[in-house]
Parts: C-alpha cells; structure tokens; sequence
C-alpha cells in the first residue's frame, strides 16, 4: 500500500513540521518522552527514599508473577481465538469463571472426604481436570450457538455476540449457584513458605507460576509440534486455503475454543487454590478485562506473547503502584494500580503497536 | 389585577376539583384509595444483579420473612410485593424509582441498597408523595437535610440502616480505648460507604489522639492485595481497619498473613464483611479479627435465622436482612395505623399520614434493636452496634453469628 504525503500540509499549531513528520507523530513522541520521564522520575525518588527494602520489592515481585500467571492462562484463551478466527472472544472471562464457580463444590466436597489432604497434588489435577471438562464444554457450546451462525457476518457483530454471551453466562450461573461468595479450601502445603535468601516465597506462588509454565509449555508443543497443530496454525494463515488442502475447519475451531476453554477452566482452579476467596458469578469479569489486555500487550495472537503479557502486567500492576505513583506523591496510588497497567499497555503499544512479541498483521489479517 | 384573579380562580378551581375527586381525601400530598378487592402494593428497590446481588437477595428475603409472618396479609388484605432492580448505582436507582412511581397504588417501598441509589432514587420518590425505608444506606448524606453541606435527604426517606457516624466512630473509639492502639491504618474501595465510614474513623481516631498513619484505597475487583498490604508493612499499624466487602475484604485479611511486617496488627472490619461465608473463606487469618455491625443476638434474631433457613436454605448471604425486616414492618405498621376504612368497602390511605407515622416510630423493638426515627429518617439509634470478634469457631465449626464482646449500649450502661 503506498501513501503519497503533502509534507507542506503538515503543520502543528500553524507551525510547520520537518519533512516526514505529522502532527500526529509528534504528539505521539511527546507522548512518549512524558510517560517514560514520569516513570523514571517516580521511581527513582521512591528508590531515594528507601521506604521499601529490597526484600519487600522482591516479594511484590514474586506476588506479581504469580498473579500474572492466572492472567496469562486466560490471556492464551483470548490469543488462541483470536490467532484463528481474528475475533475477540470477550465471554471468555466467564468461561474461566463457570470453570472456577462449578469446581469449587466438588473442592468443598474433596475436602469433606480427607480426599484433599491426603492426596493434595492428585485431588488438585482432578479438580483441575473437572474444571477443564466444564469450561471446555461452555466454550465449544459458546461457539456453536453464539459464534458459529456469525462467522461470515462483519466483524463488528460476533464481538458485541461475545458481550451478550457474557452476561448470558453470568447471570445463568448465578441463576444455578446463587450470588454468593464461595471459596476454595485451602490445602496444607501450599499455605507454607520456602526461604529464598532473606525472603520467603510462599509455596501457593511458586504452585501457580509453575502450573501456568507447564500448561503454556504444552499448548505450545501442541501448537507447534503435532499435526493438529499445523492445522490450527494453516487455519490461522488462511481458512479457504486450508479447506482446500482438506483441513476441516470447522473441526480447528471447535478444537480451539475447546483448548481455550479447557486452559481457562484449570485456570480457574489454580487460581481457586492460590486466592481462595471471592468465588461467585462475577469473578471472570476483571480477570478477563485483564487477560485481554495481556493479550494484546504481548502481541495479540502469538502464545508466548500472551504469557510475557501476563507475567508483565501482573508485575507492573503489583509494583507498579508503589514504585512508580509513590515516588510522584499520588494519594491512593494502589487504586490507581489499573492506571498504571493501562498506561504501560499504552507506552507498549506506542513503541510496539504489534505487542511485545507480536507480529506486524499484514494487511490480509488483520 | 384581572390576571391575577383569574390565576387565583384558576388555582382555587383545581384545588375543588381534586380535592372532589379524591373523595374523602383530605392528605395534603394525596391518597393511595384502595377499592375493596385490591391488594395492599409495596415496593422493593434492591441491587437484584450485578456483583453486589447478594445484598439485594438479602433484603428482598428479609422483607419476605416479614410479609409471611403477617399471612402476607395488612389490613386484612393480601400484600403484593412490586419488586425493581435498583443496582448499585445512580442509574438504577433512578431506573426503579421511576417504575415505582408510576404505580400509584404503591404505598412505599423499602430499598435501595446501596446509598449511591438512593441519592438518584429519593428525589423521583419523594416528589411522587411516596416513602422509601432502606435496609442498608449507611451514607451520612442521606439523612442530612443540610444541602450546602453535600446533604441529601428529602421528605418521604427513611432508614433503619445506621448511620456511618455511628458505626466508623465506635470503630476508632474501640480500637483506642478497648484495644489500646495507638496507630492505625485504613484502606477503603472507592465506594461512598466503605470511604465514608473509614474517613469517619480516621477522623475520630486522630481526635482522640490517636496517630493514623496510612489511609489507602484498593477497587473493587481486585484480587492482589499485596501491594498496598506491603506500603503498609513499611510502617506497620496496631489497626488496619477496613470496612469493605467481600471479596476484597477476604482478600485483604488472607493476604496480610504473607506480608512480613503485620504479624502484630489487629484487623478490623465492618459490617460489610459481618458475614457468614467471611470467616470460613478467608480462613486463619480471620481468627482474631474484629468486626462492627449491628447488635443481632437476640432470641427473636435466632427464631428469625431458622425461618430464613428453611425458607431459603442456608444464612443469610449479608447483613441486611434484618435490616430489611424491620423496615417492611414499619412500613406496613404504619399502612395499618393510617388507614381509613370507607363505607363502601375502600380503604383510603393519605400518603402525608403515611409519612407521619413512620416518622413517629418511637421505641419499636425491631430484630436489629431499639427504632426511633428522627427527623430526617434516621431511625436506628447506633447504640444496637457491637463489636464481633471472629474466633476459631466461626472458622472452622461454621458457628454464626460470632459472639459480641462490646457494645456501645453495654459499655455506656457500665460507665454510669
């Protein structure tokens, strides 16, 4: 695609640009230099004034990871669709949530047998394996009913379908479990801690961090080494094509949303286990908000983007607030922790408009 | 002058005529006239969806239990209960207030449950002749008739809710005196109430002498305390008071066990997190904790828990309902002393009456205490508040509610 410039037109405040230059590409860089001189001057009077030790920023560090952790095993839910299909599956929160909400009676009963802290690692693979199975079911039904009559319609109208799907599913699982608070049972050795130096790290971080490399790990072996894989990737290139090489496309989509949904479903059990509490119908809506902006900051579309997208808000959104709103005297600067989040998606994008790990979407794609 | 006399013709022509078609009504803002086979209508204003439902679930139960203790009958007619979604916000309160106020048959309505419906719900209400009880608005505002000062009571608003005064004071005054803290910190969700209640405590906290060191907010939604639990640890308080929700509450209490530096800060919590699922969710670290709410530890208060059992299965899923019970009994109280019986069978119920005699509510013993509503609505009297102290057994045996260790009325009673 060529553009022909009238570089004399280009004026700011009637004053005339260099060459090349818009008035939009200035703003932008202004842009740029205000956020990043903010975030340095932030920092470094807070690192000045030595409130915190380093003990302290590491352990916000290690509650960062983990939390970004549950946002990148959704955020892979919303890159998957969205590397396929080059639709925003906005319900995607609330399949992370059915998975969470409906496993958390079978948790309660687990642990009502002793089943639970007898056999912590294998009652949690179940549980992670019930939620999976629930949460895959909603996605596949999600895009058989929802998505699938859509898919040639324009682009506009499967996405506000996803936002009705979403208050679909939330208001039907509080409809079938109530609008109350449930929690997770908590399980002996995950409540402990393991010293690392002078910090102790506790073991229900560790748990997550580690579940969510595992899971992303065999996504990615599944994507990129078995033969369904190859499909799902030929699918993502080019659907006609991949129908005319005898791909079943309809079958990859399905296969998607349910690995998606399955991903979001042990997702919600991991992250039943590592904050218990606040279990209810409205508990995907956040995270999802969340996930799709890790999603998006890791290059929309692309696996281990989604997963550095995650760890990297969840990172930011922990320190974030005390390191960068601190130092520049904002009053409640943790309420402010979703500014921040936003304003580093905004400085990524402004310097990466494809995400951290993202691909530039030729034309065709996008 | 020819103007002006038609203007005062015209004005005296319609006061005739109203007052000719409202028959035997002589109430200064109207008549509800209920023609003998119609039901006796009150409303519900209640966050029935979004994250805060289990608020509206709580109420709406309360005010059911209410209506079937009385055979769902007043005035020896059935009862029908109009029942609005108000949300939790200005726009649903507005919403239902509306709908509501176009039924003219609809006496009034308990609700809503939060306070920032009810300040875009009570103009739509008040200026309908109508009269609104809610359970659960703890806003000041509300019940201040003082405009300049940000207040926003109008005729017709009522609450058997008490007042943040009350309880974000007691708060501070317990934490000095009882607990013998000399520091606190606080931390609220941006929410009028949760922010109201811990500027009230901070306020009276820092008067009292004490020193409040931290003052933090987290939104609601938020999963990850530990940010601000860590800025709070590099100056550890004897008090972290905050009196937010679930889930954010459990959040806070549970995470703060990780934070090095809080092993010895005493929680505290208010009515918000008072209850049942709270200790059981958050686990250990609610062992200790204090908690502020209302005084329900009466006989009639257990009676009431089994009937909401075995009506609904379960405890009630917050602290309201009680709230919600009383309010629909003074209501309906009030509807029954009013009501004038005609002699074709009508009942005529003036709404300025209706209004007057909740306002002259005096010493009724309601489930959550003693109710006697002054002249701006505020009907609990903040001395039916305790103090809870969460203990093992609210964590782990499911034991509800926890025992009060002090109350306002108590400890005045010892002081005298």
């Amino acid at each position: 695609m060529t553009q022909t410039r009238k570089v004399t037109h280009n004026k700011l405040l009637g004053i005339p640009l260099p060459a090349g230059h818009t008035g939009v590409d200035l703003i932008i860089s202004a842009l740029r230099i205000i956020i990043v001189a903010l975030i340095v001057i932030g920092a470094s009077s807070t690192l000045l004034e030595g409130r915190f030790t380093f003990e302290q920023w590491l352990a916000l560090l290690f509650a960062g990871l983990a939390q970004g952790s549950i946002y990148a095993l959704i955020a892979l839910g919303y890159t998957l669709v969205y590397g396929i299909l080059r639709m925003i599956n906005f319900a995607h929160g609330d399949v992370f949530m059915a998975g969470a909400f409906t496993t958390v009676f079978l948790a309660k009963s687990l642990q009502q047998s002793g089943f639970l802290d007898s056999q912590p690692l294998l009652a949690i693979l179940i549980l992670m394996g019930f939620a999976a199975l629930v949460s895959m079911t909603v996605a596949v039904l999600l895009e058989r009913i929802a998505y699938r009559p859509l898919r040639n319609a324009p682009r506009l109208v499967p996405l506000i379908t996803a936002i009705g799907a979403s208050f679909f599913l939330q208001y039907t699982f509080r409809g079938l479990f109530g609008s109350g608070f449930k929690a997770y049972p908590t399980v002996a050795f995950l409540r402990g801690t393991i010293a690392v130096g002078s910090i102790n790290i506790p073991v229900a971080q560790i748990f997550v961090f580690l579940s969510a490399i595992v899971l992303m790990l065999c996504l990615y072996w599944l994507v990129e080494r078995t033969r369904i894989g190859k499909a799902m990737r030929s699918v993502s290139e080019d659907k006609e094509v991949a129908t005319l090489m005898g791909v079943n496309v309809d079958l990859i989509i399905v296969f998607t949303f349910a690995i998606g949904g399955a991903l979001a479903g042990a997702a919600g059990v991991i992250n039943g286990f590592f904050r218990p509490q606040g279990v209810n119908f409205f508990m995907g809506f956040f995270p999802g908000i969340k996930a799709f902006t890790a999603a998006v900051l890791g290059g929309i579309g692309n696996i281990p983007g989604a997963m550095l997208g995650g760890m990297f808000l969840g990172v930011i959104e922990t320190i974030g607030p005390n390191l960068v709103l601190n130092g520049l005297g904002i009053p409640s600067a943790n309420q402010l922790k979703d500014v921040i989040a936003f304003t580093m998606l905004v400085l990524v994008l402004i310097f990466r408009p494809q995400g951290i790990l993202g691909e530039r979407l030729s034309v065709e794609k996008a | 002058m020819k103007k002006v006399a038609f203007l005062l013709f015209a004005i005296l022509l319609t006061f005739a005529v109203g007052a000719h078609a409202d028959g035997h009504c002589s109430d200064e803002i109207g008549c509800v006239v209920l023609a003998p086979d119609d039901p006796v209508t009150i409303g519900v204003m209640s966050a029935l969806s979004g994250p805060v439902a289990f608020l509206g679930e709580d109420s709406v139960g309360g005010v059911e239990i209410a209506l079937n203790r009385r055979g769902g009958l007043a005035l020896g007619r059935e009862i029908e209960l109009i029942t609005e979604d108000s949300l939790c916000s200005a726009e649903g309160g507005q919403t239902a207030a509306q709908k509501i106020a176009s039924d003219e048959q609809i006496l009034g309505v308990v609700g809503t449950s939060c306070s920032g419906a009810a300040a875009s719900a009570l103009p739509v209400i008040s200026a309908a002749g109508m009269l609104m009880i809610s359970p659960s608005n703890t806003s000041p505002a509300l019940t201040n008739a003082d405009m300049d000062a940000g207040g926003l009571w109008q005729p017709g608003y009522y609450r058997t809710a008490h007042n943040d005064e009350f309880q974000g004071a007691m708060a501070a005054e317990y934490a000095l005196n009882e607990l013998g803290a000399a520091s606190a910190a606080t931390i609220h969700d941006g929410d009028p109430y949760t922010d109201g209640l811990q500027a009230v405590m901070a306020r009276t906290f820092g008067e009292m002498g004490g020193d409040v060191v931290f003052q933090g907010a987290v939104n609601k939604g938020d999963t990850d305390m530990t940010a601000i639990l860590t800025e709070i640890a590099t100056n550890p308080p004897d008090v972290l008071y905050f009196p937010i929700f679930e889930p954010e509450g459990n959040f806070v209490a549970a995470q703060s066990l990780n934070v090095p530096g809080l092993e010895d800060t005493i929680l505290m919590g208010a009515d918000g997190l008072l209850v049942a699922s709270f200790p059981e969710a958050t686990g250990e670290a609610a062992i200790g904790m204090y908690l502020s709410g209302p005084y329900l530890s009466s006989e009639d208060y257990s009676a009431f828990l089994a009937e909401w059992d075995e009506e609904f299965g379960g405890a009630p899923p917050s602290g309201f309902h009680a709230h919600a019970y009383d309010a629909a009994n003074i209501l309906l109280n009030a509807i029954e002393s009013v009501a004038v019986e005609q002699e074709d069978g009508s009942i005529v119920i003036g709404r300025q009456a209706l209004r007057d005699a909740v306002s002259a509510t005096e010493g009724y013993a309601g489930l959550t205490g003693v109710l006697t509503c002054n002249e701006t609505g505020d009907c609990a009297t903040g001395e039916a508040l305790g103090m809870y102290l969460i203990t093992e057994a609210e964590v782990t045996e499911g034991n509800w509610p926890p025992d009060v260790i002090w109350s306002k009325a108590e400890a005045a009673m010892d002081d005298m």
